[in-house]
């Protein structure tokens, strides 16, 4: 690293705004889905493999701590989609005043909690079938 | 005084106008992505169970196949080009850094290939692999 001084200077953000927590969230639940498009695909190789390799998948796949993973991959799924789709728009120059951001933030909060919580129902309460 | 690099001096080529390539391929993987992953999911939850035969059988029908290989494949190029963001913010030595995206492109390109071969070992069930 150069001893010269380098941007960002992230000590002179306030690590607390809006802004800044929605921009990381975003990149956080990325990752996370990165790591359920692993789980996806091993999901889908023990499909291929036959009944039994499908089973032995499944009971590695269920329990307690997957339903904790599957939670946070349905939280990072409805977070991701929609910070995504909020960036879409402002790729097109809508929505970037500062008021405007703010309220598009309220409206990513509401969407991720609704998209959750009608997934998280159809997943686990309407049929109880999901590991 | 030249803007130009000492390279694009000497060549004398100036930019290679691929400078908004990743910013405009996660863009249009990300409008791709928001249909087909809503499809998947919105799928999963409408099968009746999780068991093998019921699995199989909708990966059996004409348009989940075709729409999950195009899921799997687009989301991988979209987590390549994410992920590969995130090593560039974050990892500051130079070789750990090249050796780390080079691992995440291969591993990338491996699950893709491996996902999309499992897809079709089951939709064209043993008929042809």
């Amino acid at each position: 690293m150069p001893t010269r001084p380098l941007s960002p200077h992230l000590s002179v953000y306030r690590m607390s705004r809006y802004t800044l927590a929605t921009s990381i969230l975003n990149r956080f639940t990325g990752v996370a889905l990165s790591v359920g498009l692993l789980l996806l695909t091993y999901w889908l190789m023990a499909l291929a493999a036959g009944a039994a390799s499908y089973a032995r998948a499944l009971a590695l796949l269920s329990g307690g701590a997957a339903k904790l993973v599957y939670a946070a991959l349905i939280v990072s799924f409805c977070y991701h989609l929609a910070a995504g789709i909020r960036h879409l728009v402002w790729d097109t120059g809508r929505g970037l005043e500062r008021a405007q951001a703010r309220r598009s933030t309220w409206l990513l909060v509401v969407a991720t909690v609704a998209m959750t919580l009608a997934i998280g129902y159809f997943a686990w309460l309407a049929g109880g079938r999901t590991p | 005084m030249s803007l130009q690099t000492p390279l694009g001096r000497v060549l004398g080529l100036g930019a290679a106008k691929e400078g908004v390539q990743h910013w405009w391929v996660q863009r249009l993987t990300s409008v791709a992505l928001v249909p087909l992953s809503i499809w998947f999911v919105v799928s999963l939850l409408a099968l009746p169970s999780l068991d093998h035969a019921t699995v199989a059988a909708w990966l059996r029908q004409s348009w989940s196949a075709l729409l999950l290989i195009l899921l799997v494949l687009t989301a991988s190029w979209h987590s390549q080009l994410g992920v590969r963001v995130v090593v560039e913010d974050y990892v500051h030595d130079t070789g750990l850094r090249t050796v780390l995206l080079a691992l995440l492109t291969f591993a990338h390109v491996l699950l893709a290939a491996a996902a999309v071969l499992a897809v079709l070992r089951v939709a064209l069930g043993g008929a042809l692999l």
